[in-house]
Order: structure tokens, then sequence, then C-alpha cells
């Protein structure tokens, strides 16, 4: 008899042990509600420790990359808001600064402003919605989620005036944005930016130094320097680790050489300073927007030369990359001349920061894989695309 | 019972962020707590502590550039002869999920102007598959269609309930001004100056050659609507 796979094993001999003791394999997920959407980990656990970790992910792909090669440059824009669906408007950010690098295209400076006020709110929300997120998996059961969410609703308020969507905005265009601020909508956010130092303070009170969030994250699940760059790990987690690696520094896309701000860098790479870095980086964050709603200029929205219809880039490539709040989003394209990309790629963030799971839980136990998850900060749509 | 100790040097860890070091045992949870405490007696004192809204008896106001699903404008009374859509069928072929499926008449009607149009014959919309981009809206070149908010549409038969027609998506151009006044009024302004000046040029037209036809008006630039 043929077995076309190998048989299922639910208890398996340890190889080394010889007997000792004995590996049972697990399946974490696809529904496990800590896993931040459908993704598995088949984890093998010596008793509570982790010796082997694989993650399984596919289970949201909807084929982004090979529809938007059908699709037109403008049509492929509100399909990325759909990939991390927390930062739609970083995600828009990024795939028009690829056309707009594929085409020559420039934006105007109220466009630059209204990208940089949209995409620092938007790192404050995703920020903030991962800190409670990661409270939650570790057992804070809601309430600093909750109060992450109460100022998140503003933020999103603030979006859906601007763009008339909470979550899909599908709001950037080539050389610029596609409705100008509506009236008020600058007082407004001045009035909220105003409350947020408050909300920070509150925030780090409610858990920066409580001894149990402090037992249960540090130490746990330590990314070193090293393997975080060969990794090609970006964002908070990189900068946790103590690399100084930020695209607003180090591109400057946009207008970001405009702003004072400091990029707060962690020593240990623990789970406790990933979770510092990004409340940090609220600060800055805030620090950024505050100084751009006090210098937004009057002036056009969007490049008059650009066509929403009938847009060919002349035969080409290009990659445009920002710093999403989770790391390095990038759009590769290559045009040939036709309405639609050639080749459409997006550099995932989330799915290069995902690939050092195994390595940070390895003898780690199954509750801390969960809050090392929770730290790694993933959404899935941006994951499988 | 508070033991002073050093959370770090038990850990075996220093951290080099601006957070006290040394610290009484308890006393972050205690801090956390007093947060909480704070937020829930507030929420008796204070209305902003206090986010909740008791959906569907309380409502929040209805932010203005809220979008959804697509409708159809119509202008004037009858829905049948005031649809502004001429069924050019670019919103059909922008749609990046391709939900709309639109057949052209062969004959041509007059809209509510007078002016003899084309008109649509079918106008179909799969809600279940439109994503609500609005860029059916922003490629129209005649102002026809626009985004509704009316958000709640379940529907106990998830085929034909979900696959709109002509009759269900057409709706008044005051139910757009209603929904949406800042950008009605002025997409408003904008098509009554298109039609004045396609006037003015179709009667200077007219004086210069009497016999020539008037010309058909140039389609509104897409994006104008802004
Ligand atoms: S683009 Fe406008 S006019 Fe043309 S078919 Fe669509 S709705 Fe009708
Ligand atoms: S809103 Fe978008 S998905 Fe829906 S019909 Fe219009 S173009 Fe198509």
């Amino acid at each position: 008899m043929i077995a076309a796979t190998e048989p299922v094993r639910i208890l398996s001999k340890s190889p080394t042990d010889d007997g000792e003791g004995q590996f049972l394999e697990v399946s974490m997920g696809p529904q496990h509600p800590s896993t931040h959407g459908v993704f598995r980990m088949d984890v093998v656990l010596d008793g509570e420790r982790i010796v082997k970790l694989k993650p399984v992910f596919g289970y949201l792909h909807r084929n982004h990359e090979k529809i938007a090669e059908n699709e037109t440059y403008l049509g492929s824009m509100p399909y990325t808001d759909r990939l991390d669906y927390f930062c739609s408007l970083t995600n828009n950010w990024a795939y028009a600064l690829a056309v707009e690098k594929l085409a020559g295209i420039q934006v105007p400076e109220r466009a630059e402003y209204i990208r940089i006020i949209t995409a620092e709110l938007t790192r404050f929300q995703n920020h903030a919605a991962l800190i409670g997120f990661l409270t939650q998996d570790m057992g804070a059961s809601g309430t600093p989620l909750m109060y992450a969410f109460r100022e998140r609703e503003t933020i999103l308020d603030l979006f859906e005036s601007l763009t008339g969507a909470r979550m899909m905005c599908n709001y950037m265009r080539f050389g610029g944005c596609r409705v100008d601020l509506p009236a008020g909508w600058l007082d407004h956010a001045k009035q909220f930016a105003a409350t947020l130092p408050r909300f920070l303070d509150e925030f780090e009170r409610l858990l920066a130094t409580n001894e149990i969030l402090m037992a249960r994250t540090q130490g746990v699940g330590v990314l070193s320097k090293e393997f975080a760059v060969n990794a090609g790990v970006t964002g908070p987690i990189l900068r946790a680790s103590g690399v100084n690696y930020d695209l607003r520094k180090v591109d400057k896309y946009g207008i970001y050489d405009r702003f004072a701000f400091k990029i707060p860098l962690g020593e240990h790479g623990d789970t406790y300073d990933r979770y510092m870095v990004r409340l940090l980086e609220m600060r800055e964050s805030l620090n950024i927007l505050n100084q751009a709603l006090k210098d937004i200029p009057d002036g056009p929205i969007v490049d008059p030369k650009t066509k929403i219809r009938g847009f060919k880039p002349k035969p080409g490539e290009a990659y445009g990359r920002i710093e999403a709040p989770k790391g390095e989003l990038g759009f590769y394209l290559i045009s040939d001349g036709t309405p639609n990309p050639y080749r459409y790629r997006v550099r995932s963030s989330c799915m290069m920061n995902l690939t050092v799971l195994e390595e940070l839980c390895i003898g780690r136990n199954v509750a801390d894989v969960v809050v090392i998850l929770g730290s790694i900060d993933i959404v899935m749509g941006e994951v499988d695309r | 019972m508070l033991v002073i100790l050093s959370v770090a040097k038990n850990l075996g860890i220093v951290w080099n962020f601006e957070v006290e070091v040394e610290t009484v045992f308890g006393e972050g949870i205690l801090k956390g707590l007093a947060e909480t405490a704070r937020n829930f007696l507030g929420s008796y004192v204070s209305k902003n502590r206090l986010t909740t809204v008791q959906y569907p008896e309380e409502r929040l106001p209805q932010i203005e550039a809220y979008r959804n699903f697509p409708f159809l404008v119509y202008d004037g009374e009858d829905w049948q002869q005031g649809l502004r859509c001429v069924s050019c069928f670019i919103c059909e072929k922008e749609c990046p999920p391709k939900c709309i499926f639109i057949e052209k008449s062969t004959d041509k009607k007059p809209d509510a102007v007078g002016k003899p149009q084309f008109y649509p014959t079918v106008f179909n919309i799969d809600i279940s598959v439109c994503m609500s981009c609005q860029i059916c809206v922003e490629v129209c070149p005649f102002d026809a269609i626009k985004m509704d908010t009316d958000f709640e549409l379940s529907t106990g038969n998830r085929f034909s309930g979900l696959l709109w027609d002509k009759k269900h998506l057409a709706k008044s151009n005051e139910h757009y001004h209603k929904i949406h006044p800042t950008e009605a009024a002025a997409v408003d302004a904008q098509l009554a100056a298109d039609r004045a000046k396609t006037a003015a040029k179709a009667k200077a037209a007219a004086e210069a050659k009497p016999a020539a036809a008037p010309a058909t008006p140039p389609p509104v630039p897409a994006g104008s609507e802004k």
C-alpha cells in the first residue's frame, strides 16, 4: 500500500531525547483569537516549551498582485486599502509614491502636508490599537483596548469626514489627493491633537510600569540586531532591537525632512522594548502632526496635469517605499506603456517581520507565543495579499 | 505588603527608556487601576468619557462625506426620463471589481431638459461585489452617478436582493442635495455653467452658420466635481 502523505501523528518521539520527552504537535490557529486573523502556527511542543514553530499563511490570499496587473493604475488604489486595513492611507501613499516615481509626477505642497497629516494619524491609531490588542493578548481584557479604540474612533471620524470612509479610504491619487480638506477639518484635527497628550499620559500610566506586563514582556522574544537586519525586518520591531533605521529619516520621502522628530530606539529587542518603542513613536507622530497642522499651506491638492482616465506611464520600472506603521511598505511596478502595470509587486512589511517568529519563540512557553506574535504587529490582509 | 525591589535587577534586565526603574512592587498595577477608576467615575460626570451610543435607538449624526454605494441621479420628477446617465460605459469599464452592467438604448429620448440622449435600458450594480471605492463617481463625465449614504441594507435574498437595477438605483437630485449638500451644490453650479457655455456656443454657431446642427456638449472633464 502506498501512503499518499505522511501519516498524521499527534505524538511524536523526540529524535534526540530517545524516549525521554514526547513532542506534541499542535496547530495554533487559523481560528485562534490571538492570531490576529486567519493565521496558523504549526508548533511542536515539549511540554509547554516551543521546540519548533512553522508559520502557515495564505488563508486570506486574494491574488492582489495578479488582479492589479489586470487593472488600470487607478483601479488598484482601492485594493491597496485592503492590504493592511488598519492603515489604508499609508498604503495609498506607498502606491501613489511608486506610480509618481514611475511617471515622474510632482505633488503639490498642500497635498504633501495632507499626506503627512493623514499618515501620522494613521500611525497613531495603528500603534494605539496594537498596544490595545497586545495587552488584550496578555489578558488585560478590554480596558487598554477600549481606551485605544476611543481615540481611534475619533481619528476614524476625521478620516471619514475627509475621505468618506473610515477604513477603506481610497484617498490618495497620483500627484496628490482626491478631495481637499473640508471646511473646519483642520480645526477639528487641531482640537483633537490637543487632547492627545493627555491620552498618551493616561495610556502610559495605565500599563508602562505594570509589574505583570513587565514580567510577561521583558526578556521575552529577544530579537538581536544582527538577526533582525539579516531577516529584513523593518519598522518599530527593528528599531526596538536598536537599529536606527526609519525611512522617514533615511529616504526623506514626501517632505519629512522639514519636520523635527526623533526616532525612539530600544536596546534589548524584547517584547517590552517593542511595546515601548511604539508608545514613544506615538508621541513623535503627534509631534509631526502638530508641526504639519501648523504649517499646512493653501494651494492645489493635485497636480492638474495628471489624468484620472487613460493614465499610461512610459515604459520603465519604479519602487516606491514608505515607512508604514508596521515597517517598510514598498510597491514595485514595471510599466510597458499600457494602461495596466506589467508587474505589480507589494513588499509587505508584515510578512517580512513574521519570518522571524520562530526564532523569537523557540524555547518560550505557549503563552509567550501569543504575546510575541502580538508584538510583531501583523495584519493578515497584508501578509497574504 | 509592599516589598521594595528593583524589577529590572530581579529579572536581570535593564532598559533605556525614561520610565522609572526602581519601583515599589505593585505600584505600576495600582497606578493603572487608578487610571481605570478615574475613567469609570469620570463617565458619570463627563460626557466625553462616555463614548458609546445605543444604536439603533440612538444615532450619531451622519458625516457629510460618508459614502456607501452608488446611486443614479435624476433631475425632475420622472426618474425614467430624468436619469442623467447617457450610458457611455465609462464607469462600467473603470470600476475595479467590474460590478456595473449596462445596456445602451438604441434610440434617443429627451432628458430632463428636453435634449435627446441615449439612456441605459439596463443598469445593474451588484452591491455584493461593489467595494464603495467611488471610482465610478470620479470618472463619470456627466455627474450621473453619486455615492449614497444608506447603510441599513440587509436583505433576505442574497442574489436578487443585492443586485440593484436601474429603478432601485435611481434617486432624485433632491436626495443628493439632502445627503451631500456641499458637493451637490458644487455639481449643480458646474452643470449650470456647462449648460450656459454650450448654449452660448450653440447660439454663436447658429448665428454663424444657421443651418448647422448644435454641437454635442463636450464631456465635463473627469474629476471636475471637486
Ligand atoms: S459613466 Fe456616468 S454617464 Fe457613463 S454610463 Fe456610467 S453613470 Fe452613465
Ligand atoms: S463604487 Fe467602486 S466598486 Fe462600486 S460600482 Fe463604483 S467603481 Fe464599482
